[in-house]
């Protein structure tokens, strides 16, 4: 059985860490398994938790009154779900839900936090880390505000 | 050149607003054989004609209603006429493309013309490596040719994946960008030809997710659209700089065209 450790290597966020940091940020997190329907982050509480998808797909949703949930992004394995952790206020922005069974690894983002203020080198380069995510994300929504497929060519 | 009547055999509708159209001779005559990634001018009689992409052959067009003549083709029912000028333009490089791993990569009604490529792909599946399918569109409804899809989904020699821009909740596929399917497709870049097809904004960044994987500009196509009126290249309305779109195209190797289209101006 692969330890946490080991498991950290196969997520793109912290592959080729230092392992001495790896060691830290093991120590701040859980194997986690969610079935169908399973709420892993709820809109507008206490960001104490992010996830490291192993395994399966979470959707990324919000709740439109008269439209009900809404889904705006979907994750998958390898990818980092939550970034609310980070930044105050702390707060989760959207709902995230299982659509099927999800093996993922649970962080307690003020272990993580607190681990970073104490060894500055580690933020850094979590932050580096995360804010790559963070772009590639912005660029996916702002292409997907053009709404492409909306556009009709000129004939 | 004349249009050759052609009667409409089936009728099938994919979206909202589009129709697939399956036509067959209404006389003796024909039109010459198409091939994956040609088109032809589909003439509404009393309306117009239309540049349209054969979809699947020998002669399959998927229409959208965007307008008077594209929305009279989609009211064309089971037994109308219509007429057809055609092929024109540059086909796919299937043939070319052969001992490569192929990457189709597309978006919206920009499946249609990759749908022949596909149909082509799996008829030959042991002349080509890895098959990967990338179908973005906006929502689940609006995606082309679902029940096929399905179909190539379930073979084992074939990759398909496909993410809309927005679902509701009991849609259980990916939501994202189309781009974000390339990264984790299994192909191996330095032997892949990629075949793209869909808005243009849409084939920049996916050319540009492509090259980052590795694959290089020539083994990039895509299959630009303008308007086009004469298709035999005379009347310039489809001019892309020193290409005509109706005649050089619409297939281009991408490195041959990326210029072009940095050219705001044209």
């Amino acid at each position: 059985m692969q330890t946490i450790d080991e498991l950290l290597g196969d997520i793109d966020v912290f592959r080729g860490l230092a392992d001495d940091h790896l060691d830290l940020i093991a120590g701040c997190a859980q194997n986690r398994t969610f079935t169908a329907g399973d709420r892993l982050l709820t809109e507008n509480e206490q960001a104490n938790t992010f996830y490291a998808i192993r395994h399966g797909t979470v959707a990324l949703e919000t709740f439109v009154p008269q439209r009900g949930a809404v889904t705006m992004e979907t994750l998958h394995g390898g990818d980092v779900l939550g970034w609310s952790w980070l930044f105050p206020p702390y707060r989760t922005m959207f709902d995230a839900r299982a659509l099927g069974v999800v093996r993922a690894i649970a962080f307690d983002g003020a272990c993580l936090r607190g681990k970073c203020d104490e060894d500055p080198q580690l933020g850094y380069v979590l932050m580096k880390r995360f804010a790559e995510v963070m772009v590639e994300r912005l660029q996916a929504t702002r292409l997907r505000l053009l709404d492409v497929y909306g556009q009709v060519p000129g004939r | 050149m004349v249009p050759v009547s052609y009667r409409v055999a089936r009728r099938r509708r994919e979206t909202h607003d589009s129709w697939t159209l399956e036509l067959e001779p209404a006389g003796d005559a024909a039109a010459e054989p198409f091939a994956p990634g040609q088109f032809a001018m589909l003439y509404a009689f009393g309306k117009g004609e239309v540049p349209i992409s054969v979809s699947a052959l020998p002669l399959v067009h998927t229409i959208r209603a965007v307008g008077v003549v594209s929305a009279a083709l989609c009211d064309a029912r089971k037994g109308d006429v219509l007429g057809v000028r055609g092929p024109f333009g540059t086909a796919w490089p299937v043939e070319a493309a052969e001992g490569a791993d192929v990457v189709v990569l597309t978006g919206g009604i920009g499946l249609a013309p990759l749908r022949p490529v596909v149909h082509h792909l799996l008829a030959n599946r042991e002349r080509y490596g890895r098959v990967v399918v990338l179908y973005g569109g906006r929502s689940p409804e609006e995606l082309l040719y679902t029940a096929e899809l399905e179909r190539w989904r379930g073979r084992f020699d074939v990759e398909v994946h496909v993410a809309v821009d927005q679902a509701a909740a009991g849609w259980h596929g990916r939501v994202g960008v189309v781009t974000t399917l390339v990264p984790r497709a299994d192909f191996d870049p330095a032997h892949t030809v990629a075949m793209i097809c869909g808005p243009e904004v849409m084939m920049r960044f996916a050319v540009a997710a492509l090259q980052e994987r590795g694959v290089p500009a020539e083994a990039i196509f895509v299959s630009l659209e303008r308007s086009m009126k004469c298709a035999i290249r005379l009347c310039g309305h489809c001019q892309l700089g020193p290409e005509f779109i109706c005649h050089d195209g619409p297939v281009f190797p991408w490195d041959r065209v990326e210029p072009l289209l940095r050219v705001r101006e044209l």
